[in-house]
């Protein structure tokens, strides 16, 4: 655990004194006994932070990461050349494409899920949904795994979230992401409307109550969650940390850099946050489920997807984070390489690209190959674990140990291998 | 000048004397709602209410667990305000509820929720949720609030289940006048003409009628259930026929082809359904054939899914869990299928339903247990479970809290307006957590920060000349009195003797003056565990 601040520790010492309802650091210090916080910082060489750009509806693998230009399965789509060599991305991706340096594609994954659902678990967590264990996602587990830090805002949150936010599974609820909206101002109703000796009196009266309720039901009160994040809400409202979700802060011409969208004021925000110590961001980009117009609805998606992708990599690289942010960019699947009569392509498990950056992931690389009819099966194929694999072993986190969840059963964070192509020299 | 001075002070009095009335208890007795305990008595109530409890004793007795206690009346009352009202009882019902004599209060409470407005409309909502969903649906076509406040009606009236669900699935007409078709419209397709989407209806049939979740056929067979692909297809044939036009949803002519896009043809399906034939009448239009066997007495998956989602509404939790998902391999508590056969058997009466199960012993226990065993207790439904309240349970409750008397459905025009504008931006705010509305996770960040600093606590706990704190602080005999008017508006109980105690300390502070003190305990009881969670 760090060492306390002395502004923060003046702060929360003066609104708690007196109210054992609320002891943040009591609480550091049982959250550390009970094992939630090993206390170990990542490795200097480690990513300590992963930003995850979520497509949500399963984006057209051959619209963005993987063109096959001349191909008859293109459909008229046409391809950029990038900063590397011999790599290109599909038309729309003009910024993306000077940041390719930094970028590497794996254009061979594979899944059986192609359910919107499922997908969206299967990609998030990396296992295969299953009736008998939820499993954490990819955040939760960095957040279990990593360091507390210096966060006093949520360290897990997702901006824009989808139906399926990422979730904290058999590690408990308290790792689910913090879901917020467009970050364009402030958080809402993050200020308290009493002076600080008015609200310790309402929190020690709080504490009263609390106290009758929990009698005959202790572990029952413990899983609403409610202490924890009422502790987690007045930490937030205190801390200077909480100006990182109001993006309206930075310079016109950072905001610029990432576009003048939701999305891209999302990425921003992600910055901000990693910047404070947040562990874990998804920011959600919906409109990839293209079963109609997949052209025109892509095109469209890249526009908000191009700026913020590369304006995140491009500011993350000058403020010197972009080693230790893992950015993440994938939806739930891919799209048929042939298109349907209402001009849109359906869900298709079984060769999809995805892209990484930053985070100790060696850029300008690309791993696998998808026929350019659409026809035989992926060339080096990756399966949604071996993703997990590679992400958490840039983070440092030991994803081959295996955990109890509640109910005994063992369980690895990924049963796959690292792609190792991906992250040595 | 004097008659008028005369008259203005009388004025004040009277008023006054009114505000107390509803503080103090009532020495007579309230215009009592009409009742039926005879129902509660009857033979073959009883008897129902004993197998089902019988079979619950069973399952503990196997297990070895030792249920709970049976809960205090007030608590039960809340409950039963929460699931068939979204809020909770007003002071001015709790003093009514404690005029009756002891061993009748609840009966009576059962009927007099049933009897009011509030109840017709809230459970209309909750239906209205799982039959035509949570979205706008598509502009102009579909009518949300037509089709609620319909199903209101048909509640309200006590329209047996079947039928209701009968006219939903079958009804012809234009969405405004015959407000069912909605179920229909809803599923409108704009890029083809306006007409409804065969394979949502079937989902939607399936999942909330049946309790079966048919449509993940739709793409892949049912991993244990012995659903097919093809059963999907089928089922869905019969909106094959169904169409959209000038004058609202009909049946026309025609068949059902669908796109094998594999194979790249057409293929022309005939409507099947997937399980017990012989229920399905021959002769009539396809619609009405399916509603009749979907809604047939013998179909046991119609019955029982009603009563899981009736259960759910009224403990927070489904017997059987996803609440539309009959097909499970978890233990499905015999109760499910004692009171199916019940609800079947007397011509699928709601009320009847709820009074049954209002009048169970699991309903009526306490929701901890002496040993702090909960965990394992709940699921098995050895004692009452703590269930997470629902966003607009939640606004419901702050409101009905900020106020000493009744906020019903006949209240002054502007309470309504206030309530409905008020409740809509808090339950933004406050978060619908998914599409499975019984799935019972943790709170978060957000719900308590709009709870703690949102607009909707911050100006219902302020003082003003309607509100309960202002109200409680002028009439109130006594601080003691206070006290409990206070925890009894928020909590519906009274405060524990330490409660108590450390309450009337807070209230002798000189600093602090008494009006801030009781918003502040407001304050503090509207954001506990205990407000927020069912219990």
């Amino acid at each position: 655990m760090e060492p306390l601040g002395r502004r923060p520790f003046l702060k929360t010492t003066a609104m708690l004194a007196g109210s054992s309802w609320l002891t943040p650091v009591g609480q550091w210090l049982a959250r550390a006994a009970d094992g939630d916080a090993p206390g170990a910082l990542p490795s200097k060489k480690s990513a300590q932070a992963v930003i995850v750009l979520w497509l949500q509806g399963g984006p057209s693998q051959l619209e963005t990461f993987d063109p096959h230009a001349d191909s008859t399965i293109a459909g008229g789509t046409t391809k950029i050349a990038t900063a590397v060599k011999g790599i290109y991305l599909a038309s729309g991706f003009e910024r993306l494409a000077e940041e390719m340096g930094s970028v590497s594609l794996i254009r061979s994954m594979i899944s059986k899920e192609g359910d919107h659902e499922r997908g969206s678990y299967n990609l998030k967590t990396g296992f295969r949904p299953d009736p008998t264990v939820i499993h954490p996602s990819l955040g939760a587990v960095a957040c279990h795994e990593l360091s507390i830090g210096k966060a006093e805002i949520p360290r897990h949150v997702s901006i824009l979230s989808s139906q399926w936010p990422a979730r904290g599974g058999y590690l408990g609820d308290k790792y689910d992401a913090f879901q917020m909206t467009d970050p364009a101002g402030p958080v809402p109703d993050a200020q308290a409307h009493v002076d600080s000796n008015r609200e310790k009196s309402r929190l020690k009266s709080l504490g009263i109550v609390e106290q009758t309720f929990a009698k005959g039901r202790s572990k029952r009160v413990e899983e609403t969650q409610h202490k924890n994040t009422t502790n987690a809400a007045l930490k937030m409202m205190t801390s200077e940390q909480l100006k990182a979700f109001n993006v309206s802060l930075e310079p016109q011409s950072v905001q610029d850099l990432y576009g003048n969208t939701a999305f891209g004021r999302g990425c921003l925000a992600a910055r901000r946050l990693v910047e404070s110590g947040v562990r874990c961001v998804e920011v959600t980009l919906n409109g990839w489920d293209t079963h109609a117009n997949n052209h025109q609805f892509c095109k469209t998606n890249l526009k908000t997807l191009d700026p913020a992708f590369s304006g995140l990599i491009r500011d993350l690289r000058q403020r010197n984070m972009l080693d230790k942010t893992l950015v993440l960019c994938m939806g739930e699947f891919g799209r048929t390489p042939s298109i349907n009569p209402a001009g849109g392509r359906d869900h298709w498990p079984s060769g999809f690209s995805i892209a990484l950056a930053g985070g100790g992931i060696h850029g300008g690389r690309i791993i696998g190959e998808t026929d350019p009819e659409g026809k035989a099966d992926v060339k080096n194929p990756v399966r949604v674990p071996d993703l997990h694999a590679t992400v958490f072993d840039a983070l440092g986190i030991d994803y081959d140990k295996l955990n109890q969840t509640p109910i005994g059963r063992t369980v690895k964070f990924s049963e796959g291998k690292p792609v190792r192509e991906l992250l040595d020299a | 000048m004097f008659f008028r001075n005369l008259f203005f002070i009388v004025l004040i009095l009277g008023g006054a004397a009114t505000l107390v009335a509803n503080l103090i208890p009532p020495k007579h007795g309230f215009k009592p709602t009409p009742t039926n305990p005879e129902v509660f008595q009857k033979n073959d109530f009883l008897e129902t209410v004993y197998r089902v409890n019988a079979s619950f004793e069973q399952t503990w007795q196997k297990n070895k667990i030792q249920p709970a206690v049976n809960a205090d009346d007030l608590t039960i009352a809340r409950r039963l305000a929460l699931g068939l009202m979204g809020t909770i009882p007003s002071l001015e019902e709790i003093r009514q509820f404690e005029s009756r004599p002891e061993g009748e209060r609840l009966t009576w409470w059962i009927d007099h929720v049933l009897q009011d407005r509030r109840f017709a409309d809230y459970l209309a909502e909750r239906f209205a949720r799982v039959f035509v969903g949570t979205e706008d649906g598509p502009f102009i076509l579909f009518r949300r609030r037509k089709f609620s406040s319909w199903l209101s009606d048909q509640i309200t009236l006590n329209v047996p289940y079947d039928q209701i669900v009968r006219e939903v699935i079958s009804t012809e007409g234009i969405w405004t006048e015959k407000p069912a078709t909605n179920f229909i419209t809803v599923t409108a397709q704009k890029d083809k003409s306006n007409q409804p989407d065969p394979v949502r209806l079937a989902g939607r049939v399936t999942r909330a009628f049946l309790g079966i979740r048919l449509d993940c056929a739709q793409c892949h067979d049912h991993p244990f259930a012995p659903w097919k692909q093809t059963d999907f297809e089928s089922f869905s044939a019969f909106f094959g026929q169904t169409h959209v036009g000038l004058r609202g949803v009909y049946d026309g002519a025609g068949e059902y082809t669908i796109d094998d896009k594999r194979k790249g043809i057409k293929r022309t399906i005939t409507p099947k359904v997937s399980y017990a034939p012989h229920l399905l009448p021959e002769e009539g239009a396809l619609r009405a054939r399916l509603s009749a066997w979907v809604t047939h007495r013998e179909n046991t998956y119609f019955s029982q899914a009603a009563v899981n989602r009736v259960w759910a509404i009224l403990c927070g939790q489904p017997l059987v869990s996803p609440v539309d998902n009959l097909e499970t391999e978890g233990f499905v508590p015999p109760a499910l299928k004692i009171l199916a056969e019940d609800f079947a058997l007397h011509g699928h009466d709601i009320a009847r339903l709820i009074r049954i199960i209002a009048s169970t012993k699991t309903y009526r226990m306490q929701s901890l247990s002496a040993n702090d065993d909960s965990v394992n207790a709940e699921k098995l439904w050895a004692q009452f479970p703590l269930g997470r309240l629902r966003p607009e349970q939640v606004a419901g409750s702050i409101l009905q809290a900020s106020s000493v008397s009744t906020i019903d459905a006949e209240s002054h025009i502007l309470t309504r307006l206030a309530r409905f504008g008020d409740q809509n931006d808090f339950v933004k705010r406050y978060g619908d957590s998914s599409d499975d509305e019984f799935d019972n996770r943790g709170g978060t960040i957000p719900q308590r920060l709009v709870m703690m600093n949102g607009k909707l606590v911050s100006e219902k706990t302020k003082g003003g000349p309607f509100s309960a704190t202002t109200r409680i602080q002028w009439l109130a005999p006594s601080d003691v009195k206070s006290i409990e008017a206070v925890f009894l508006t928020a909590l519906t109980r009274r405060p524990t003797a330490e409660e108590s105690d450390f309450f009337e300390q807070n209230l002798k502070n000189p600093e602090v003056s008494k009006g801030q003190q009781i918003q502040d305990l407001f304050w503090a009881l509207i954001n506990s565990t205990e407000f927020s969670w069912n219990h």
